[in-house]
């Protein structure tokens, strides 16, 4: 039971109609229809212990969304096992869903024409919380989020960054040992990020409580999570620390360079070196980037080469960030 | 059961957040009375009676069947599609609760919110201005109430089913249209089941549709003999016992077919 989230060999599959092209396609669409089942997530395996920060990233359609829909007992696997808090999501759903919170960054759970608090009393009957629990943990919740103020507005009257912090709350209502959280920070500004991610900290300090959390802001791995799952097509391409993905992905060095006089990019390519070195021109910011590998002299060679050729203006060196290494193996489909 | 109340609650609360539906409401359904008060009137002309009913007992029957209707009319078949259609049934499923339960309550919720401040005050406003009967037995008023709420459970067990079928169509706007329709027509809301055609009445015997409006304004109307009101609650009765099988198995293949919508 130490582990939270146990999946093995999950896949699901999605029946997608494809229509036949022209009219006489769309005729023919109306009789029989041409299904082609496509994997959405394929054969995956982890395991996620308890009081673990996760992030579970892709690209759009890599099957982030999926897996947590199977996590959370929306979806029935095709096949596969999955045990979260030791129970089957899917065919113990009601007794299941008591123990895990869920926030979708991109539906409200919050009923949109009520004042907050309304639907939060509604939350607390739905799962059972007595008065003496919700005071005790929701005080402190309410105050952390600084949602006070925003309980009695109802949600339609909110700008996006309140009703993030409410929906936040709202899955906390009876402090689920688990929690989803499928892209929280979409859309909000850097304050109720930074405060967002904060507070996560803190209850996954407080409670250890175990998160899982999708998301396209590579600032909120940054900031939670040590591990790093890494999903491409339906499969899992990396699942292990932040730090290590780093490491094997950042030994590329940048150095960016700004020229007083025009400067060609065939000219900059045919400079010759005894090693690979890519040249990319970004119009921009009218730099020119040399990529190489960082090893031996390479750098100050290239340094020395250039200048030694050309009149620069300014010249930087950058480590690679994380969202440039992602971005690299999002393209490359492989770690 | 708290959860369940705490959903009537909010639903009463969003009845409120919603005030011009309530009076456009109120304004719909007295339209609809006037109109077939002298409609019927009309039809009844010199002739004391149609089809076994007065007409004081016609004009009794139009006011409490749209009455009727205020209480027992949803549109959860609507909000189930729509919620399919947008995926937030996804929310919907994270929750330790029912969701066809859930969705039947708030219908309960929005019927109880109707009964009370639209049924009520329109009767007496209708027994002002139009002449009509009441029931002077207590036990005609009690047995219209459990009449009644037989028809709640069968028109929501009937949305529930056309909801479902959402989650196999997608669109079904087209059928939640056609479902309305039928029941106005099917049920006795419009017309008295015995004013059609007898081989129409035997068919419509095998139906459900009838226990929906035309029972309980019968039996408001005192229109039905003691033994018929026994059987005509019988039926009810069988109705929503039978019409829970298909929804329980639609449910079932449903939440295996499950797809949620937009990401």
């Amino acid at each position: 039971m130490s582990d939270a989230i146990q999946v093995k060999q999950l896949r699901k599959e999605f029946k997608s109609a494809s229509s036949r092209s022209g009219l006489k396609g769309a005729f023919r669409d109306l009789l029989t229809r041409n299904y082609k089942i496509v994997p959405a997530v394929n054969d995956i395996n982890f395991t996620v212990k308890k009081g673990e920060m996760v992030a579970y990233i892709g690209e759009n359609g890599a099957g982030k969304s999926t897996t947590i829909k199977m996590l959370t007992g929306i979806l029935e696997p095709t096949a596969g096992e999955i045990a979260v808090n030791g129970m089957n999501p899917h065919r113990e759903r009601e007794k299941f869903t008591q123990t895990i919170g869920v926030v979708f960054g991109q539906r409200s759970q919050l009923w949109w024409d009520i004042a907050v608090q309304e639907s939060f009393r509604l939350l607390k009957k739905v799962y059972k919380v007595t008065d003496e629990q919700y005071d005790n943990h929701m005080e402190h919740v309410i105050k952390t989020l600084d949602i006070g103020p925003l309980l009695d507005k109802p949600v339609r009257k909110l700008s996006l960054g309140q009703r993030m912090r409410c929906e936040l709350a709202a899955a906390l209502i009876h402090n689920p040992p688990l929690l989803f959280l499928d892209e929280p920070t979409i859309g909000l500004d850097v304050l109720v990020k930074l405060k967002i991610r904060e507070f996560l900290k803190e209850i996954n300090e407080k409670y250890n409580t175990t998160i899982l959390l999708t998301t396209h802001d590579l600032g909120d791995i940054e900031a939670l999570c040590e591990r790093v799952i890494m999903l491409d097509e339906g499969r899992i391409i990396y699942d292990g620390e932040l730090q290590g993905l780093k490491d094997n992905w950042a030994e590329e060095k940048q150095i960016h360079f700004q020229f007083i006089e025009a400067v060609s990019l065939q000219q900059l390519q045919s400079l010759p070196f005894p090693f690979t070195a890519n040249w990319v021109y970004d119009e921009k910011s009218q730099t020119y980037i040399a990529l190489l590998k960082e090893e031996g002299d390479h750098i100050s060679q290239l340094v020395s080469a250039v200048v030694s050729h050309f009149k620069i203006k300014d010249i930087k060196i950058h480590e690679t960030s994380i969202e440039e290494i992602v971005r690299n193996i999002y393209e490359e489909g492989t770690v | 059961m708290g959860k369940y109340l705490a959903m009537i609650r909010m639903r009463f609360l969003m009845m409120l957040a919603y005030r011009t539906d309530y009076y456009t409401g109120i304004l719909i359904y007295s339209i609809n009375i006037g109109a077939y008060y002298f409609l019927w009137n009309a039809i009844y002309g010199e002739k004391s009676s149609i089809e076994g009913l007065s007409s004081m007992q016609m004009t009794t029957y139009v006011a409490v069947a749209w009455m009727a209707r205020a209480f027992y009319f949803n549109n959860i078949d609507r909000e189930i599609a729509t919620e399919i259609k947008d995926g937030k049934v996804a929310i919907e499923m994270i929750r330790p609760y029912n969701y066809l339960g859930m969705k039947t309550m708030q219908g309960l919720g929005e019927g109880i919110f109707r009964f009370f401040f639209f049924s009520i005050p329109g009767m007496l406003l209708v027994a002002l201005i139009f002449p009509i009967e009441l029931p002077k037995e207590p036990a005609t008023w009690s047995i219209f109430g459990v009449s009644l709420l037989f028809s709640f459970i069968i028109n929501t067990q009937i949305n529930l089913l056309t909801g479902i079928t959402t989650f196999f169509l997608y669109n079904n706007a087209g059928l939640i249209r056609a479902k309305r329709v039928i029941i106005d027509l099917f049920s006795g809301l419009l017309l008295p089941i015995s004013f059609y055609p007898m081989w129409a009445q035997e068919v419509m015997k095998y139906l459900p549709f009838q226990g929906i409006s035309y029972v309980p304004s019968m039996i408001f109307t005192n229109g039905y003999s003691s033994g018929e009101i026994g059987m005509a609650l019988l039926q009810q009765f069988i109705w929503v016992v039978i019409l829970i099988i298909p929804i329980q198995l639609l449910w079932i293949v449903a939440k295996k077919q499950l797809i949620i919508q937009g990401g």
